[in-house]
């Protein structure tokens, strides 16, 4: 499965969609045009051809109908895998999500938990205008009872599945839009991944950039083009946005003593800002420089490429940021 | 086609009883709201009872409720104990959910009992989801799902007739229409007040029944289960009922006359099938007060136990945000 040919990103996530209605009988997926479509971003391709309309559920356009009836048959033993086709409809399935799924293994005492996976595509960068390009995972990540994650690696696309499903507990799962015919690199010898802890992607020593998703490969870019001006940054993949794995932002940052937080998402109340508090109340004493932040415009994305690109966090925006830190701008 | 009433003497004396239970319960529930032991928002079912006793009643222990915030009567009817329920109300930690749900949000995996879900309208996927499962598993249960006619405006009413029909799922939609969404009335909140109506529309078959009539609500819960359980798909029922009481405990009533509740208290389910039985000749002298005395006791004893309880402990506050393992799987099979 894993090493012949580059594997993008898509096919990762169809793999991992695939090993998952192989390997265990109660996992079944219900979407918009997940089946005869093959989905929207082609993830689903041919598997309704090889596990059938019982497995592989068209539904209707019903957000809240159907990820509440994925609530449903986690309760009573199913593993659904719900696909929202991205997070700006989710936004019709939110009251499920946040009312239902986060608060009913607390809510019944633990009597039950809610055994449930939801995917869906986030983010901006295909000229698609506000109402296509929001970045929620901060929002759902602002949630106690569900855990989200944010596969920015092929690995992690492949793999992070695998875990979710085995979790009591919703798991939502964020897809870059960007990300889907990214190739790699990637390396065939993982099999497996957890859904814990955050990654290192780049080792370095003057600066930790702390990202996840879409942004990380802008800030592996970023990173070069600093290493170039002897500039060395440590990068960090957050992987899962709940519960955050603070533990090993907190060990870069206090080995940097700088921080830049890269974020596709609007900076008020997002994840970065998170990200940045927890620093200042662990690691305040440690810093050598303010913390920064680089995170979408304040607008709702817009259509024209120039504007769209103005909007989104680019990497001259990060290696600015970093250089202004270190006083060499 | 079932059509004739089981009017067996043992069994309306047990459905009489049912209602019973469910309208002395609640009235040591005000009582206990009076004397700030029960908090937060408390909502009778006073003049319902006959819908979650005639529907409930009809299910079998692999069937599985789905209900609204207004659950007392459809726990209890499900047989949920009065102690457990009670001490959830008091907060206790031998509450049904340990005291994190309170009046609205009452579970109990062992009779499949699904909440408690105060969200208007946000059970009725959870429902056609719950009946998903189950079939896809190949168990032989039908999802009962109750909601108010408030909840038919939600959207989610519309999305999960929809599902259920197209995916022929064992659901029992039970909309228990009792005119008002809180302060408001039905034909002030839709230009199509016929609910049943409505729900036909998404190819089920739809009836209206008699809310205030027991045996009449059983036998259409009879008929649609028939329907239900030879696989074809869901079916619905509007009971027409009424709250005798505020929609919370108090509100001003503002929006409906003295005379029109008056009116309404004229067909009390329990007055009405307790008259009848005498009239019958199914009640004998006494047997009424000596229910209602035993069922005094059995509140007693329910409250006399929930009040020694422990109040659950800020201690285990961060319990069950995430569970490390999905406790009821074993117990559904
Ligand atoms: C989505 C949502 N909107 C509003 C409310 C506030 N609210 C609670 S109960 C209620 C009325 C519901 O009426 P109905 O569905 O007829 O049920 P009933 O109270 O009559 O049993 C309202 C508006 C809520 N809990 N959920
Ligand atoms: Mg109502």
């Amino acid at each position: 499965m894993t090493g012949a040919g580059p594997l993008t990103y898509r096919e990762a996530c169809r793999q991992a969609l695939i090993e998952a209605l192989e390997s265990d009988p109660r996992v079944f997926m219900m979407g918009e045009d997940i089946g005869a479509y093959g989905g929207c971003y082609a993830v689903t391709k041919g598997l309704l051809e090889q596990f059938g309309p019982e497995r592989v559920r068209d539904t209707p356009l019903a957000e809240s109908g159907f990820t509440g009836a994925g609530i449903g048959a986690a309760m009573v033993g199913m593993r659904p895998i719900v696909e929202l086709m991205t997070c700006n409809f989710s936004l019709l399935a939110l009251d499920q999500i946040m009312n239902s799924a986060a608060t009913l293994a607390h809510m019944s005492g633990g009597q039950f938990a809610v055994p449930l996976v939801i995917r869906m595509a986030t983010g901006a960068g295909r000229r698609v205008a506000a109402q296509h390009s929001h970045s929620l995972e901060g929002w759902f990540a602002h949630i106690p009872g569900v855990k989200v994650l944010a596969p920015a690696v092929i690995e992690d696309a492949r793999y992070m599945l695998g875990p979710a499903l085995a979790d009591p507990n919703p798991v939502l799962i964020f897809e870059h839009v960007m990300l889907y015919n990214d190739t790699g690199p990637h390396d065939p010898s993982v099999t497996e991944v957890d859904i814990s802890s955050a990654a290192v992607r780049r080792e370095g020593s003057d600066v930790t950039l702390v990202t996840y998703g879409g942004s990380l490969r802008k800030c592996l870019a970023a990173a070069g083009q600093l290493a170039e001006e002897r500039i060395s940054a440590d990068v960090i993949d957050l992987r899962i946005l709940r519960p955050l794995d603070s533990a090993t932002v907190l060990e870069s940052v206090r080995r940097t003593r700088r921080c830049v937080i890269v974020d596709e998402a609007w900076r008020s109340g997002s994840i970065a800002a998170e990200i940045g508090m927890r620093i200042a109340e662990e690691a305040f004493f440690d810093l050598d420089a303010p913390l920064r932040r680089v995170c979408s415009a304040e607008v709702p994305v817009p259509y024209a490429p120039a504007m769209e690109d103005a909007a989104l966090p680019q990497v001259d925006d990060i290696v600015g940021t970093v250089r202004q830190l270190l006083g060499k701008s | 086609m079932i059509d004739k009433p089981h009017l067996d003497r043992a069994h309306l004396l047990e459905m009489l009883e049912g209602m019973l239970r469910i309208r002395l319960f609640e009235a040591r529930c005000v009582e206990l709201y009076q004397a700030q032991k029960i908090l937060g928002f408390l909502h009778l079912y006073d003049g319902q009872e006959a819908v979650s006793v005639g529907v409930i009643g009809s299910l079998g222990p692999e069937d599985a409720v789905v209900a609204t915030y207004r659950e007392h009567g459809q726990a209890l009817a499900r047989g949920l104990g009065m102690d457990v329920l009670m001490a959830e109300m008091l907060g206790m930690e031998q509450g049904c959910c340990r005291g994190r749900g309170g009046s609205m949000h009452i579970f109990d995996a062992g009779t499949r009992f699904y909440g408690g879900n105060a969200i208007v309208g946000a059970g009725l996927p959870l429902a056609v989801g719950i009946a998903l499962g189950d079939s896809m598993m190949r168990r032989d249960a039908v999802t009962a799902c109750f909601f108010g006619d408030g909840a038919v405006d939600e959207g989610e009413f519309h999305e999960s007739l929809s599902l259920a029909a197209l995916w022929q799922l064992p659901v029992l939609f039970v909309c228990e229409n009792n005119l008002y969404s809180m302060g408001m009335a039905l034909e002030r909140a839709t230009a199509e007040p016929d609910i049943a109506k409505k729900a036909a529309a998404y190819a089920m078959p739809a009836e209206v029944v008699d809310g205030m009539d027991v045996v009449a609500v059983e036998l259409a819960t009879g008929r649609a289960l028939e329907h239900i359980r030879a696989g074809q798909g869901p079916a619905f029922l509007e009971c027409r009922t009424y709250r005798f009481r505020a929609h919370s405990m108090f509100d001003a009533q503002s929006y409906r006359t003295r005379e029109e509740v008056a009116a309404w208290r004229e067909k009390d389910p329990i007055v009405r099938l307790r008259g009848w039985m005498e009239d019958a000749g199914l009640l004998h002298e006494g047997e009424y007060a000596a229910m209602e005395s035993r069922i005094r006791a059995d509140i007693d004893a329910a409250v006399a136990w929930a009040e020694s309880g422990s109040p659950e402990s800020p201690a285990n506050l961060m319990k069950f945000v995430t569970m490390d393992h999905v406790p009821q799987e074993g117990q559904a099979s």
